[in-house]
């Protein structure tokens, strides 16, 4: 399976987290609850690129520019 | 044991306004997440008896209150222990003094939650947890074996609704039996080398996280990006692994019924919802609120009580020359009556009671000149005493604390990080993210409430570009106040060209600013919390303290304005500066020698400047010309020190000149194209 950017997800689909970029933002995403390995649904996209993710019931909204630095994979 | 190392710990040497307490009394703190109802639980400990303080050098207000022997503390909701804004230094501050910590977590979020949780118990904290929205637990079919949560985490843990007053008896248990977590084993083996050196468990663990404060005052090196990656890793899979296997859900799929949340974030309802919102708030704060509100505080209490009494008192030891105006007659009859007191008021005992008569008259307009220069400047027109207390007391009070309330409603409801969402990518190509429409938004209420709130905003370029925007282009209430009225009058294509031109300065100044101010701003990476009802006495008791904290950290700037402005006044170089300015006004603005006293009062207080403009005979293009010039100029004199407290001397004076040179070179340009 290929690895893709988050923001090149479609809306309504799972995906796991291959990696995060690193310093204060991955902190702050461990924290909220994003890590790698995690399996997360992209609940919504926005025009422009912002993505809404949800894992369990939260819902975390993660701009065009930071979607673009977290790696991922679908999982079908 | 790490207990025994919470008692010796003493930081002589550290700000802290938990210092001056009482020896030997007992801290609670309450900690959690954003929005876990942490409040609630304060409220119910703490009774009706509250301090209310404002953090050192920020605005975050705490709140402290009494339970039993033991002193209680709620702290800014947070989603971990460190430093990355104001509210997480406050709450890291509080929970590093906390004699036992009472950690609030929203069952429906463990994940989220447990992380703050867990960082507390590797702190060596004395910790009980109180999960709270238990009822919508069952409402959802998830179960959670709080029996078995407490065996892994090693502390008691009760469950609780805060909302329907359920569990709360739990909380003398709670308090009674926090104890110390289960920490993980390699913990101590980390730590250890920075526990002999700093004393205090919670201290070492937020040096090895990499804190470079503590790590500062107790003159140790802080642990690297990459040792703080490490532990954070580590404590997530701890906290998904208790998570697991307490956690059961019955419903198949997480699915999560909030369908006004997704509304509210995709702009094709979205933006319906946000035109929806600021309507109710024009009506609020721009009609009810800065017209009839304000017109009854500034006008009736403000003008008519407490400056007619105080001015009348002075001239009872001053010499001085009131004119009273009665405005509510018929031209002919209008009636000006003028009362010299060379001494002061008591000279004459006839004059006096001609004028007491008089000036009480319903419609009476009074006017004071005082001839002493020092009166002039404690009393006078601009007077720092008279005017700085009605503009403070009289007209910016009950707008802030509008702004406020309106702030803490959307933000109890959860809309707010949502337009923060939907907005995120337009505020993106102005180097912002979303979170900056906060800001911006209170920036039309006062451009000083807003230039203290742009702290919020994740780097310091974001903070100029955001500051930058406020000071040149967004009108604050109470000049909107002004422009509206003298637009509504001026017609429709006035009010096309002024909008067209401020929009375009707005997006022409953000663009350059984007593009050559270096660095990077920050991306959006914001929780959405559920939508739901505001609770009003919580949005009261925000308002509150936010219109507090901003009164008390704003006032102390308008007198030193109004000081630096009367001095000018007094000393007659705010006519020198009108005369240099004429030449300017009526050329290149095309507008009457009088307005540049317009733009000169603009300085003191926006809406005097606008002002201004009502008593000169103006064409509707002339009074285009000047409402852009007017709204393009530098922000009230108390803005001004704000920013110059926020964002440094250096560039708050080049945004406070560049503003006069670009109101002055846009609004002369648009004058040459249409008169």
């Amino acid at each position: 399976m290929r690895n893709k950017t988050l923001d090149t997800i479609k809306k309504g689909t799972s995906f796991t987290i291959i990696q995060l970029p690193s310093g204060t933002v991955k902190v702050q995403l461990i924290r909220l609850g994003l890590s790698e390995g995690d399996t997360i649904l992209c609940l919504e996209r926005l025009p422009g690129g912002t993505v809404i993710l949800q894992k369990h019931r939260q819902e975390i909204a993660v701009g065009y520019e930071l979607a673009k630095l977290i790696i991922v994979q679908t999982t079908q | 044991m790490s207990d025994k190392i919470e008692h010796n710990e003493h930081h002589p040497h550290f700000e802290n306004p938990l210092d001056h307490t009482a020896d030997g009394t007992k801290k609670i703190v309450l900690a959690g997440n954003p929005n876990v109802g942490k409040s609630l639980f304060f409220n119910y400990l703490s009774g009706t008896y509250v301090d209310v303080s404002n953090f050192p050098g920020t605005t975050v207000s705490i709140t402290k209150g009494y339970y039993k022997n033991f002193e209680v503390y709620d702290t800014p909701g947070v989603y971990g222990v460190s430093s990355f804004n104001d509210e997480e230094k406050v709450a890291r501050d509080i929970i590093l003094e906390a004699d036992l910590i009472l950690n609030v977590v929203n069952s429906l979020h463990l994940e989220r939650d447990l992380f703050l949780t867990m960082q507390l118990i590797d702190m060596g904290k004395k910790l009980a947890v109180i999960l709270n929205f238990n009822d919508e637990l069952k409402k959802r079919n998830i179960k959670i074996d709080t029996d078995e949560l407490s065996k892994l985490l090693g502390v008691p843990v009760f469950e609780t609704s805060a909302v329907k007053k359920i569990g709360f008896e739990h909380l003398d248990n709670a308090v009674d039996q926090a104890c110390v977590g289960i920490q993980p084993d390699g913990l101590h083996h980390l730590l250890h080398e920075k526990l002999n050196r700093i004393g205090s468990q919670a201290e070492a663990l937020l040096v090895a996280e990499g804190d470079e404060i503590i790590a500062a005052k107790h003159e140790v090196e802080c642990g690297s990006g990459d040792d703080r990656e490490f532990i954070y890793v580590q404590r997530r899979n701890r906290v998904n692994e208790v998570v697991s296997s307490v956690e059961r859900e019955d419903s198949s799929k997480g699915v999560f019924f909030n369908t006004l949340g997704k509304y509210s974030l995709v702009p094709v309802t979205g933006i319906p919802i946000l035109i929806f919102i600021l309507s109710v708030l024009y009506v609020f704060i721009g009609d009810f609120v800065s017209q009839r509100v304000v017109t009854f505080t500034e006008k009736t209490m403000g003008k008519k009580y407490f400056e007619y009494y105080l001015k009348t008192y002075v001239a009872e030891f001053t010499p001085s020359t009131i004119t009273v105006t009665l405005t509510n007659q018929p031209d002919s009859l209008k009636r000006t009556k003028e009362f010299t007191f060379k001494e002061n008021l008591n000279e004459d005992q006839k004059v006096k009671a001609d004028y007491m008569h008089v000036s009480r008259e319903e419609d009476a307009d009074v006017n004071f000149k005082f001839t002493n220069p020092f009166m002039k400047l404690l009393f006078g027109e601009f007077g720092v005493v008279s005017m700085t207390i009605t503009y403070l007391l009289f007209l910016l009070l009950p707008l802030v604390a509008a702004f406020y309330f309106s702030m803490a409603l959307l933000e109890d409801s959860g809309y707010l990080p949502r337009l923060a969402t939907m907005l995120d990518r337009t505020m993106n190509k102005i180097g912002l993210n979303g979170r900056a429409v906060i800001p911006i938004m209170l920036g039309f209420g006062c451009v000083t409430m807003a230039t203290i709130t742009t702290r919020l905003l994740g780097s310091e370029r974001e903070k100029t570009i955001a500051t930058a925007i406020l000071q040149y282009v967004i009108p604050c209430s109470a000049q909107l106040a002004v422009i509206a009225v003298l637009l509504s009058g001026a017609g429709i294509v006035p009010l096309f060209i002024y909008v067209a031109v401020i929009f375009s300065t707005l997006v022409a100044i953000s663009t350059f600013l984007n593009k050559f101010l270096p660095g990077q701003s920050t991306p959006l990476l914001i929780d959405l919390p559920m939508m739901r009802i505001p609770r009003l006495d919580n949005a009261f008791k925000k308002t509150f303290f936010r219109t507090y904290g901003f009164m008390k950290e704003a006032s102390v700037w308008f007198f030193v304005g109004a000081l630096s402005v009367g001095i000018l006044d007094v000393t007659e170089l705010l006519h020198l500066f009108q005369d240099i300015l004429a030449p300017v006004t009526t050329h290149w603005l095309k507008l009457p020698k009088e307005a540049a006293t317009a733009f000169v009062m603009g300085v003191v207080r926006r809406d005097f400047g606008a002002a201004g403009l009502f008593h000169l005979a103006l064409n509707p293009m002339q009074i285009t010309v000047a409402l852009i010039t007017i709204t393009l100029f530098v922000p009230c004199i108390a803005a001004f020190i704000i920013m110059i407290k926020e964002r440094g001397i250096k560039e708050g004076l080049i945004i406070w000149f560049s503003a006069w040179l670009l109101a002055f070179l846009i609004g002369g340009v648009v004058a040459q194209i249409v008169i």
